[in-house]
């Protein structure tokens, strides 16, 4: 099994948090709005490693959360002219609630059929957003939704100001994420993930620790999702179609399973490639699949997963015993 | 001492000179995004706007009262969140004067907001969502393509009054541009002494109609049927295999057999009667130089998604040339734009209405067969339709947007 942190990766995460706390000043607005995208879809995609990296569960419904947590914003907001410290509780609340119920169902499976369930409860959500007119607005989508007012002295309908909101709300996942990855609950999931019957011998109660480990990446996602249709102002059903769900584990898979800061990259690359290569050439989809194939080709265990591997072989001394 | 002199001095004058930028912007391009969907599902879609509004521009020689045009084309990739994304691109980076085009209503639902935000002139030119000029109308944009009820409205009373139709079953794709449509023409129609008698709404994607085509109640008098892009492609045929075409004449949305898909069709099609604020048939000399230009340029008849974008580039033309080319002058430019009228576009003559959208001419179309193509024969016209039709626009607002269950199916 692979410690959470290697040496030295302190360092780097440092250094990372860093950089995000000076880079505003340094980059055009458009390239900051990039940036604030890249944070919250990082949120998602660490979350989806909670499952996927950590516990080995290949999830297709994981948009389902997020776009709860953006429709809990969105209506909210716009009928009830509902607050931050109403909608952030209340989206992540119904994400988790239906991460509770989803999990009932899907964790009866594992493997395809685990995939399988996840995506038809993944589109009935959809169907739900597309369907249910006079809660959602259907295909249409609910649109002008407010910046959050968190009373401080920044409005946060300003570029700067609410990347600082994404950047906390990114750093506050990534801890809550690391502690739990690195509790002895998050060490027995990756226990689960190398070998379940073994897990079961010890005693572990193994599907408890899968839908716990389940539930709490449906609550962050719910969580990005409250960020996402805050920093829209709209959210509408394409957010948590099936592609959405895909993209994702696209990010995931690209980062580095079970590397939380690898699906962070990950979702990192994707946004700037979607966003910004698109600007370039209208056939950036080629590009995006050449790096999808080059992933799996060169590097199956994703970007950060590489650089693991490679910082292990180099490094001289015998390796540190891995818990 | 005189070197310190010498020195300031210069210091000055680099000031001085460096001073008047805005005025040197003034002269610069005058810089329009365009947002459309390059990839996925809606490409094909996308590339027909896009080739309108460059065929536009090419023709004026991409000058504008003077100053030179520069367009940055961005892909919304059929997602409203990517359009934003592209849209806060040319607002905030590529700073351009006016952005146009969008196809998809969530797409123009999810710009509107962020459009007055940036206060960017913006021209809606294909996306027909009905309250983006109705109930939730955006200060700063305009729109040159058309509401989706808009055509329906003068047609519902043509179907009960020319076509003599009374029974009718509507089957429209279940979003709101299929509620819009058959809202439109189903409140005009029962208002003429119509009656519809069923509504079937297959969703989004149905590739097999079959089912819906089964319900059909065989003693009404005509299908109307809303269907596009790729459903627009299968529905007919499966109409005719049915062997409903025999028994139930089809009429229906503009989209349902608009020169998009008109090529892809065969004889199955002959007969629709659809209405439409375009037809390629339409026989004014504008037009035809406008097909002709517009088929040796891309190859292909163009249809209304091309129109409204080559409508929409001569609109904020107009628009820049009404404020001598000055469109850093925002207020003013969005006053102009709003201020444009066009007596000859290829689809006929074009104003806006007080809430920006086109009053203009809708034509009722019949699919015949001309030297062996398909065309939308024009058979009635219905000029200076305003999206209110003949309705107060205060009590037409009054009542909510068309949906699934509005208006009510009284006769079902």
């Amino acid at each position: 099994m692979r410690p959470a942190l290697f040496s030295g990766q302190r360092v780097v995460v440092a250094i990372i948090f860093f950089l995000l706390l000076i880079s505003p000043p340094f980059l055009s607005s458009f390239l900051l709005t990039l940036l604030t995208q890249a944070l919250i879809y990082a949120i998602l995609a660490m979350s989806l490693d909670i499952i996927l990296g950590y516990t080995g569960l290949a999830s297709l419904g994981h948009a389902a959360y997020f776009g709860l947590g953006a429709y809990g914003v969105g209506i909210l907001a716009t009928r009830h002219g509902a607050g931050f410290w109403i909608t952030l509780p209340v989206g992540v609340l119904l994400a988790v609630a239906v991460a509770a119920i989803f999990g009932l169902v899907a964790l009866r499976a594992t493997g395809v059929y685990f995939l399988m369930i996840t995506l038809a409860l993944g589109m009935v959500v959809w169907g739900l957003a597309h369907r249910w007119v006079t809660m959602t607005q259907g295909d249409n989508g609910i649109s002008a939704i407010p910046r959050p007012d968190l009373g401080l002295p920044w409005s946060l309908a300003h570029s700067v100001p609410f990347y600082y909101f994404a950047l906390a709300g990114f750093f506050i996942s990534f801890w809550i994420l690391l502690v739990i990855v690195r509790s002895p609950f998050g060490r027995s999931l990756v226990g689960i993930r190398e070998s379940e019957s073994r897990m079961r011998t010890l005693g572990y109660h193994v599907w408890l620790h899968k839908y716990i480990g389940f539930v709490i990446a449906g609550g962050f996602a719910g969580f990005a999702g409250v960020l996402w249709a805050y920093y829209n102002g709209f959210v509408s059903p394409a957010d948590l179609q099936l592609a959405t769900s895909v993209e994702v584990l696209l990010m995931v898979a690209l980062g580095g399973r079970g590397t939380l800061l690898g699906p962070a990259l990950g979702a990192t690359i994707i946004v700037f490639l979607k966003n910004l290569v698109s600007v370039y050439t209208h056939r950036w989809l080629l590009i995006l699949g050449a790096v999808y194939i080059a992933t799996i080709v060169y590097a199956p265990e994703g970007v950060v997963g590489a650089v693991i591997q490679w910082a292990r072989r180099t490094r001289t001394g015998p390796l540190r015993s891995e818990a | 001492m005189n070197k310190k002199l010498i020195v300031s001095l210069s210091v000055v004058a680099a000031l001085v000179m460096s001073g008047p930028r805005s005025g040197r912007a003034q002269k610069g391009p005058i810089k329009l995004g365009f947002l459309t969907q390059m990839t996925g599902g809606g490409a094909a879609v996308g590339k027909d706007m896009s080739n309108g509004f460059m065929m536009y521009l090419e023709e004026i020689g991409s000058q504008i009262a003077g100053r030179k045009v520069e367009v940055i084309i961005e892909d919304t990739q059929g997602d409203p969140a990517a359009a934003l994304t592209k849209l806060r691109k040319l607002a905030e980076s590529d700073k351009v004067h006016a952005v146009a085009g969008i196809f998809l209503a969530n797409e123009g639902y999810a710009l509107a907001p962020k459009v007055d935000e940036y206060q960017m002139p913006t021209v809606w030119a294909v996306v027909s969502a009905d309250d983006l000029t109705q109930r939730k109308p955006t200060k700063w944009a305009v729109r040159t393509g058309w509401t989706s009820s808009q055509p329906n409205h003068p047609f519902g009373d043509y179907v009960v009054r020319t076509l003599g139709y009374k029974k009718v079953v509507t089957i429209a794709m279940d979003y709101a541009f299929g509620w819009e449509q058959v809202g439109g023409f189903q409140r005009t129609f029962e208002e003429a002494g119509g009656q519809v008698v069923q509504k079937l709404w297959p969703p989004l994607g149905t590739t097999d109609f079959g089912p819906y085509l089964a319900q059909i109640k065989r003693d009404a008098d005509a299908v109307f049927a809303v269907m596009v892009a790729a459903s627009s492609l299968r529905f007919p045929k499966q109409y005719q295999d049915a062997g409903l075409k025999a028994r139930l004449p089809l009429i229906g949305g503009g989209t349902t057999f608009d020169e998009f898909v008109l090529p892809s069709l065969g004889d199955e099609a002959i007969g629709a009667i659809t209405p439409l604020i375009y037809s390629a048939a339409i026989d004014t000399p504008v037009n035809k130089r406008f097909v002709k230009e517009f088929r040796t340029k891309y190859g292909k008849v163009p249809g209304y998604y091309a129109e409204a974008s080559y409508t929409a580039a001569r609109w904020i033309s107009e628009g820049a040339k009404a404020v001598g080319g000055n469109v850093e002058d925002k207020d003013k430019f969005l006053a102009a734009l709003r201020k444009v009228e066009v007596s000859d576009a290829p689809r006929g003559p074009i104003k806006l209405d007080a809430y920006g959208n086109p009053i203009q001419t809708i034509y009722v179309r019949k699919v015949e067969k001309k030297d062996g193509e398909l065309w939308n024969t024009v058979i009635q016209t219905f000029p200076s339709v305003s999206q209110f039709w003949k309705y107060k626009p205060e009590e037409f607002l009054k009542q909510p947007v068309y949906d699934r269950n509005y208006p009510a199916c009284k006769y079902c």
